[in-house]
């Protein structure tokens, strides 16, 4: 049932490998790609398993949507290769673990899925989240991370839980049948990882950025122009929703905000380093640190804009000391609109 | 006694004897005696001794509880999350509980009485409640917009009368549309209730309240930092539901209506920031907006400011008890050499309270001469006329 | 025991040194410095003093030798382990009120402070005053004095660079207990307080003695420089026998200034996993970085074979273990929602790293005491203070009693292993005491009649001849 769904045939056939060719870290022509590709695909030992940053770009470079990032992190775990060292991803497990504790609540639509991070809710109010429903704790967490950690076994195992959860604690008896995923990473979740594994989701996902492209619209006489430019951290789960990307320029262009053009940005984004930590490569974290803050800085906005809670985490600070006001898109937007 | 459950729960590590730089001493009472029993540490394990029959309610157990200044240093820099915010209503209730017993300090005692009898600390009757506002041209209250709630201090300490008539007059001179109750107001009960006495702070506070309705008072402006702490933080619970501001916080709203100062010298001052504004309500921007916008003034911080502030060691009814002393090592006399040290010859603050407090202390620290102690309405309007 | 009569006239006398407001003989004050925080029985002193200057400390032991009463010198009062408990009434002299900065030295980096100056007055002092400066800080909060921790060997963020904070020390002034005032150091020569050596070391009388030797008034201790950067990792692995090992890694690249472990059984995620937090400085950030890849490279081995490796710690995340004073350590106290902790600090090789680490778990799970255990790092692995820390509800007399039996087990073990319990309650001195070289213990018994020959010294404390 929680098969990955994959083709391999497809990715056999495949003339361009533009999954591992394109990839911004591994480095390899198209020769080389093929080798290291059809070594992933008989499951045998590969340097692009062990030397993957998990970026997802993979994903989103793949011309047939065939999930080749899923099938390393696969493999990954089939062979026992770890990206980060036993007792770290172990005390991860046990810290993003669901606990199962929190009772049922009625909620009302927008609900707005704030996943693991219950500490941003304060920044759900204003006019743009008038009469919105927070849901949030471990126990919703949408575990994406564990791509990052060769275990797609933990998201078979947990994710159908959690999914549960969101519906029979809340959304079924509330009669709501939508979520607002403040994350990349719960919208890719619940609308890629989940189909890709074949786990039911009974709910629909808006992503957090067409929700607020839509309440800018419905919002327009309230919405003061910030006039400022801005550089994007696009983070690595919105790599397995790409689509989503547009409504970052739709919102930008709502809230008069200028997207300022910069290497690292839409098809070429840079990790934000937190994910090359934990794998215990800090070389090669510095390095994309430094080359896409210089980047940031390069580009002379007043602000650096992030969506995901980790990228901000990881660059927020750094980002403020060159002079860049680190700030999410959701309260950006909140800036705008009074 | 309420509370009684976590006196335990306080493990005596000094946190919150300490502003949270860490620079001195910062609770006025165990800066003037340095004895643990004098900390809020030590007050919360005696409490814990005396209900457990332990420790007899004596004359020196009365005055380590009345001797607290509930200036909410300990509340802000205690490390322990919730409990932290209960430091307070432990304290109130042992005081409570010894006013119940009535074992309580004379001065405690009398002060009580006061307010009972007088509806005033100093017993003044009404008609000389008014005194600092004589010649002012102030209306009684009646449908203005604010309501100017001047207090027992602004109305009975003679420095306190000063101050009054000066934040009257810049407010006016801002344009606030404003009155006040003159010979019918009282205590507004905030010290009654920082003593104990939850029964006289109570009947206080309705009959204040009560006397808001009346007039269709709706938004009041207080002189005192303790008067906005008792009308806006205790009176919602006894049904007040009155916009409550500092004076300070009107002001600093409406520096651009006063005709534009002149200039006048450069002055370097500094600010004590009271503890009913800084610590119990977190306003400590206000004061300092006011300041930017005196051309020519310079603020130089003392160590301590804004939530780190030293207490002047005249909250809690210590101003009209006198339980924490007078000596060299008195909060008020500490701070004022504190504010010598920044270089600066003007100490300015925004509280009735503080201003005689820290004013006195200059005087027996014999910085009369070299520092001057004024409001920060005061300096506004001599720097508005053009005076130094 | 001296009658009322003579109680009141000694009171009255130590007011006329000290003046009246800061002495007293009043039940509240004999009541609460009776007592510690942590899960030593009461005993009340017969009243408190508080002096003001070395002149007035000087007064009142003179005046303790005449009378014959015991002198309790005390600091913060935060050894949680009842040293200042007057086992045997008296006075306790309470040093809180010399907090004074005397002198900082920027060129041979010390200062000369009173010895009840407080850690957070001192490193606040330094701010403000000589930003390039800092003091090596215990984890003890703010209000603990340098004083008091010099003088029970204690250690901090600095002692993997430096070693104990009585290795710090640079000399002090003591009021003997026949009331003469001592220098120890180059300060009984120089103007200077810049060494102990090259003169016979006369501090070992004075540290580590519980304040049974005299009364410090004032110390100069080492100040190091103040990095504009710094940084911190945590290690974690699963096995303690590797601990050791680790550390010997670590602490050969020789940058770290404090290096702890922690071993915590909450939160889950923490359970069964030994960290070691590493704390280095630099002067840019490029020397953070150098140190860092130097600490990663000397435990390379761990992180490849993936069984041990670093914690990933973004930047905002590393303030909570970068604040000195961390508070945090504080609210173990409250674990229990009681109001209490004590631990046995044991001073022990770091060999014995695995073998406390499962006495501690085994004696806190046998016991179902609230437990936290850890070790700071003493040197370049040259000893460790292995701190069991268990946690009770004061208002809960069996609970304090279940942590009280843990600790006295803990010290029991601790020695049976080979470590010594630090600034250890009068029970353990005994323990230790018992298990000590005889012609030590009569070396240490010869020396207090020396100096203390009428024994008011905080009788109660290292009692060799009991």
């Amino acid at each position: 049932m929680t098969e990955l769904r994959f083709d391999p045939n497809l990715c056999r056939a495949c003339a361009t490998v533009d999954c591992l060719v394109r990839c911004q870290y591994l480095d390899l022509d198209l020769p080389g790609a093929r080798i290291e590709k059809d070594l992933i695909l008989d499951g045998r030992p590969s340097r692009v398993l062990t030397d993957c940053v998990t970026c997802y770009g993979c994903e989103e470079y793949c011309p047939h949507g065939n999930h080749p990032f899923y099938l390393i992190v696969e493999r990954q775990e089939q062979l026992g290769i770890q990206p980060a060292p036993a007792p770290i991803t172990r005390q991860q497990l046990i810290m993003m673990g669901d606990k199962n504790d929190a009772p049922p609540a009625r909620v009302q639509a927008p609900v707005i899925h704030l996943c693991a991070f219950p500490m941003l809710a304060g920044g759900i109010a204003g006019p743009l989240y008038e009469d919105a429903s927070v849901i949030a704790g471990n126990d919703i967490f949408c575990n994406v991370m564990w791509l990052h950690f060769a275990r797609n076994s933990v998201i078979r195992e947990r994710l159908p839980r959690v999914i549960a959860r969101i519906w029979e604690r809340y959304l079924r008896d509330s009669g709501v049948d939508e979520i607002v995923c403040y994350h990349d990473e719960c919208y890719a979740t619940f609308t890629r990882i989940a189909p890709a594994f074949g786990i039911e989701v009974p709910f629909r996902c808006v992503h957090l950025f067409e929700f607020l492209a839509g309440r800018l619209e419905a919002l327009a006489g309230r919405v003061r122009p910030l006039k400022a430019r801005a550089v994007y951290q696009r983070p690595c789960s919105n790599r397995l929703i790409p689509e989503t990307d547009r409504w970052v320029d739709e919102i930008f262009a709502r809230i008069g905000v200028e997207r300022v053009a910069r290497r690292y940005d839409r098809g070429t984004p840079l990790c934000c380093g937190g994910v090359l930590y934990a794998h215990q490569r800090d070389d090669l974290g510095d390095d994309v640190q430094r080359r896409n803050l210089d980047d940031m800085q390069a580009a002379g906005a007043a602000f650096c804009v992030f969506n995901c809670p980790a990228c901000m985490l990881s660059l927020g600070e750094a980002a403020a000391e060159r002079g860049l006001f680190p700030i999410f898109m959701s309260d950006l937007c909140r800036e705008a609109v009074k | 006694m309420d509370h009684a459950e976590i006196l335990h729960r306080c493990f005596r590590c000094g946190y919150c004897k300490l502003p949270g730089n860490h620079v001195d001493l910062n609770c006025p009472a165990y800066l003037e005696s340095r004895f643990e029993t004098f900390s809020p540490g030590g007050r919360m394990w005696l409490l814990r001794a005396w209900r457990d029959g332990e420790l007899e309610a004596s004359e020196r157990f009365q005055r380590i509880l009345f001797s607290c200044a509930t200036c909410a240093n300990c509340t802000e820099q205690c490390v322990f999350p919730k409990f932290k915010d209960r430091l307070l209503d432990v304290f109130a209730a042992g005081k409570a509980a010894l006013v119940e017993a009535g074992r309580v300090p004379p001065a405690v005692r009398d002060y009580l009485t006061a307010v009972f009898d007088h509806g005033n600390p100093f017993k003044l009757p009404p008609k000389r409640r008014t005194l600092w506002a004589e010649g002012l041209d102030l209306p009684r209250f009646d449908g203005q917009a604010y309501l100017l709630w001047i207090g027992d201090v602004g109305a009975g300490d003679p420095r306190g009368r000063q101050m009054a008539r000066q934040v009257a007059r810049v407010l006016q001179r801002a344009g606030i549309q404003m009155g006040i109750l003159g010979p019918d107001e009282t205590s507004d009960g905030n010290e009654a209730a920082a003593l104990g006495e939850g029964e006289l702070f109570s009947h206080l506070a309705r009959q204040n309240i009560a006397r808001f309705r009346e007039r269709g008072v709706r938004r009041i402006i207080t002189l005192s930092p303790h008067g906005f702490n008792a009308l806006s933080r205790l009176y919602p619970a006894h049904g007040g539901d009155f916009a409550v501001f500092h004076y300070t916080q009107i002001l600093a709203r409406h520096m651009d209506r006063l005709a534009p100062p002149t200039g006048g010298p450069p002055l370097a001052v500094t600010f004590h920031d009271p503890c009913y504004l800084a610590r119990h309500n977190g306003e400590v921007q206000a004061p300092r907006r006011i300041l930017a916008r005196l051309p020519g003034v310079t603020l130089q911080e003392m160590d301590r400011s804004g939530k780190n502030a030293l207490c002047c060691g005249g909250g809690g009814g210590n101003y009209f008890t006198h339980l924490l002393g007078e000596g060299p090592d008195s909060a008020a006399r500490v701070r004022v050499r504190e504010a010598t040290a920044t270089g600066t010859a003007v100490m300015l603050t925004c509280c009735p309270t503080c201003l005689a407090m820290l004013e006195s202390a200059a005087v027996s620290q014999n910085l009369d001469g070299r520092l001057r102690v004024c409001d920060l309405a005061e300096l506004v309007m001599e720097r508005l006329d053009g005076c130094s | 025991m001296k009658d009322h009569g003579a109680m009141q006239r000694i009171v009255r006398e130590l007011a006329a040194i000290v003046g009246d407001r800061h002495v007293s003989d009043a039940a509240e004050e004999r009541y609460l410095y009776g007592r510690d925080m942590g899960t030593m029985p009461p005993a009340p002193p017969d009243m408190v003093v508080l002096p003001g200057t070395t002149a007035e400390v000087q007064a009142v032991v003179r005046l303790a030798n005449r009378e014959r009463v015991p002198l309790v010198p005390m600091g913060a009062g935060l050894v949680l382990s009842g040293l200042t408990r007057a086992l045997a009434g008296g006075i306790v002299v309470d040093l809180k009120r010399m907090n004074r900065v005397v002198a900082v030295n920027d060129v041979s980096r010390y200062a000369v402070v009173e010895a009840g100056t407080s850690q957070g007055m001192l490193q606040a002092y330094l701010k403000k005053h000589h930003p390039t400066l800092k003091h090596s800080l215990p984890d003890a909060p703010p209000m603990a004095t340098i004083g008091g921790n010099v003088l029970i060997h204690g250690s901090g963020h600095m002692s993997c660079a430096y070693g104990f904070h009585s290795d710090m020390l640079n000399g002090l002034e003591v009021v003997l207990p026949t009331g003469e005032v001592a220098r120890i150091g180059s300060c009984a020569v120089s103007d200077y307080w810049f060494a102990r050596a090259p003169l016979p070391d006369l501090a070992g009388l004075f540290l580590g003695w519980a304040g049974t030797t005299g009364i410090v008034t004032r110390l100069a201790i080492k100040l190091f420089p103040r990095y504009p950067f710094n940084d911190v990792a945590i290690f974690v692995a699963d096995d303690p026998a590797v601990i050791p090992d680790v550390l010997g890694r670590l602490t050969a690249v020789q940058v770290a200034e404090d290096m702890t472990a922690w071993m915590t059984p909450k939160p889950a995620w923490a359970a069964g996993h030994q960290h070691v937090n590493i704390c280095w400085g630099g002067h840019s950030r490029e020397e953070l970085i150098c140190k860092r890849d130097l600490l990663r490279a000397a435990v390379r081995d761990y992180i490849q074979a993936r069984t041990a490796g670093f914690m990933p710690l973004p930047p905002p995340l590393k303030k909570r273990f970068t604040r000195l004073p961390d508070s945090q350590l504080t609210t173990f106290a409250d674990v229990r929602k009681g109001g209490g902790f004590e631990y046995v600090g044991a001073i022990m090789p770091v060999d014995l790293f695995a073998a406390a680490y499962r006495l501690g778990v085994r004696v806190a799970e046998a016991r179902g005491v609230a437990y936290s255990l850890g070790a700071r790092i003493i040197g370049a692995n040259h000893c460790m203070m292995f701190f069991f820390a268990y946690a009770f509800n004061r208002a809960d007399d069996a609970d304090v009693a279940r942590a009280q039996g843990a600790l006295e087990e803990t010290n029991r073990e601790v020695i049976a292993l080979g470590g010594i319990p630090w600034k250890a309650e009068a029970p353990a001195q005994q323990a230790i005491l018992a298990r000590m070289d005889p012609s030590t213990r009569e070396l240490m018994a010869r020396l207090r009649r020396a100096v203390d020959p009428n024994g008011i010294m905080n009788p109660g404390n290292w009692e060799t001849e009991r």
